[in-house]
């Protein structure tokens, strides 16, 4: 073996022992971050004025809600509504840890109320409703608290004519309110079946991950779903069909490109485009009736 | 089968028997003692049932001589029609449906089905429907629609079945798109849980104008067990889960998730098949009653009320 070979069968085994699912947190805070999929380092301001997408290898990083708003809308445009709606423990939960302490360290992680901001703004002109989740927030999962900003900036463009955007981050239901969650899935859906009946564009965006309740609600019923590049996208976990199948899963299993291929998504998009490939689509569906 | 938790009945119900033996036996009267120990042996009985921890109620949800989706047809409707496939290529046999008289009411029932043996059970893949389940759930809905039956769903399932396949076919799009359709519905739809109503899987046929809960079945966001391997990341601990995922009727009624209880035969419905339809049938005639004089409308709205007033948080 050359010492080349050496260094190339190294980098493949760094390389497939990367985590599937990579913390965000990892990096924050550092100067020089490490890319997950390259092993790349690299300064934190140029992965940032690459919007988080690695410029080596083009490994989308997770973003958090906040940074996602400002890099989709048009600046100074996007009005947060809803952003009093807060979680309760209905339920008193408590498993290893109490919901409540739960809730109150996710919000210091990521100052925000929930695992989803909502809002209207502009995309390249376009006026949109949008419902920006926020995985780091519990893991993105959706609880009484999303269901309902989801729901209420649905009926909220229903009321302004206007079309609705879900850029989706989530583990699934939030099993902390049990069954409460659950019914978010429909409330969701409900809320979108109006849209429907209003004839209103409704776009999904998927980004890693989407998951569980949120795929199989608001998250993929859109008129058209478009996903980020590199997500992975599921009902049911990875872990969770081993177990069942007793088999090991192809490697690209539940991507973006994976989906694609079998037909479950309109298109892939690099994070770098996203913001023009939603404002044509909006743009060619706006006309007169 | 006798489950864990009922070995005390049994031990009363052998130690009447013996009684009885004895006495015809020996001709001696023992009628008296024999009442007093049925007596204790029915009261007993009633303490227990009535007050079950969760996760003996997931035993008796689960228990296999429980009825099926089958069963309830033949308890419960007259003149069922199956109809079959999703006309896509697959008949999934975990959703069953078709049309059928309840009394004298015309409609639409379909339900998820579990089998009772291992060759039915590899029939039925579990209760656990593919996405092509839900497609062809989607199509018979679509066709009381357009008839004008009611519907009527019956639910007893562990879950969409997560496997390689129903990933490639969307199995979370085919859940999603029967939760946004059965919203637009202009037809009565009842569901019911009969057993098991675990996830996704379940809200799948659930989003109803009536939901009601048989006395034993749970209703819930994950299994006890997934949810303690998750939380816990032990599933031994699916009985701490259990409690604290509030899954049985009351809890479910105080949540306003659900719209109603069915009561079952004491000790649940595998005691007595005929009861157990009697009673389903009798609810679900009463929830049909109540919405014949709604107009198409006033179901969609009805619906869509139903569901928004769902969640509890602070604003």
């Amino acid at each position: 073996m050359t010492l080349k070979d050496w260094f190339e069968t190294r980098k493949e085994e760094q390389h497939a022992a990367r985590p599937i699912d990579p913390k965000i947190d990892d990096n924050i805070g550092k100067l020089w971050v490490k890319c997950f999929n390259c092993n790349a380092q690299l300064p934190r301001k140029e992965l940032e004025q690459h919007m988080m997408v690695c410029p080596q290898c083009g490994y989308h990083f997770r973003i958090n809600a906040r940074t996602r708003i400002k890099q989709l809308f048009d600046e100074g445009t996007f009005e947060e509504c809803f952003e009093n709606i807060s979680p309760s423990d209905p339920l008193d939960f408590f498993d290893t840890e109490s919901y409540k302490d739960r809730q109150q360290k996710a919000k210091a992680k990521t100052n925000l109320n929930d695992a989803v901001v909502t809002g209207i703004g502009k995309v390249n002109g376009e006026e949109i409703a949008c419902a920006i989740m926020d995985f780091e927030y519990m893991g993105g999962s959706m609880g009484s608290v999303v269901g309902e900003k989801v729901t209420s900036i649905i009926e909220k463009a229903l009321e302004k004519k206007i079309p609705v955007v879900t850029i989706t981050a989530s583990g699934g239901a939030r099993m902390q309110e049990s069954a409460l969650s659950l019914m978010q899935m429909a409330k969701t859906s409900c809320a979108v079946a109006k849209l429907n009946d209003a004839k209103l564009l409704y776009i999904n965006i998927l980004t890693d991950p989407t998951y569980g309740g949120v795929t199989a609600s608001f998250g993929t019923i859109g008129d058209i779903i478009i996903a980020e590049q590199g997500a992975r996208i599921g009902f049911a976990g990875r872990r969770v069909i081993e177990q069942t199948i007793r088999q090991k899963l192809p490697a690209d299993f539940q991507t973006a490109e994976y989906l694609m291929k079998h037909g479950q998504l309109d298109m892939i998009t690099k994070r770098s485009e996203l913001k023009d490939t939603l404002a044509k689509i909006l743009k060619l569906h706006r006309h007169e009736n | 089968m006798k489950l864990d938790f009922e070995k005390p009945i049994t031990k009363i119900e052998e130690k009447i028997e013996e009684l009885k033996k004895m006495s015809e036996e020996s001709g001696m009267d023992l009628s008296k003692e024999i009442a007093v120990f049925e007596q204790q042996s029915q009261e007993y009985k009633k303490e227990l049932y009535e007050n079950l921890k969760p996760v003996q109620k997931l035993q008796i949800a689960r228990h296999p001589n429980r009825p099926n989706f089958l069963d309830y047809i033949n308890l419960i409707t007259t003149d069922f029609v199956e109809m079959h496939g999703d006309r896509e290529g697959t008949d999934d046999r975990a959703i069953i449906g078709g049309v059928a008289r309840i009394d004298d009411t015309p409609v639409m029932i379909v339900g998820t089905v579990k089998g009772k043996s291992t060759k039915e059970n590899l029939e039925y893949n579990f209760g656990m429907p593919q996405p092509e389940g839900y497609r062809k759930a989607l199509r018979l809905f679509e066709h009381a629609n357009r008839f004008g039956l009611p519907i009527v769903t019956l639910i007893d399932t562990p879950g969409a079945y997560p496997g390689i396949k129903a990933e490639e076919h969307g199995q979370g799009i085919a859940i999603a798109v029967n939760l946004k359709e059965m919203a637009k519905l202009e037809v009565p739809v009842i569901a019911v849980i009969t057993g098991e109503g675990c996830s996704g899987g379940a809200l799948g046929l659930a989003v109803a104008n009536k939901v009601l809960v048989l006395e034993h079945a749970y209703y819930t966001v994950i299994s006890p067990e997934g949810c303690a391997s998750i939380l816990w990341r032990d599933a031994s601990k699916a009985s701490e889960a259990a409690e604290a995922l509030k899954i049985t009727g009351p809890d479910l009624l105080k949540n306003n998730i659900i719209d109603g209880i069915v009561k079952e035969p004491l000790g649940g419905a595998h005691y007595d098949y005929e009861a157990m339809g009697e009673e389903l049938k009798k609810e679900i005639l009463k929830s049909l009653k109540e919405f014949k004089n709604f107009t198409p409308q006033q179901l969609k709205d009805d619906r869509y009320n139903k569901f928004r007033r769902m969640g509890v948080f602070n604003s």
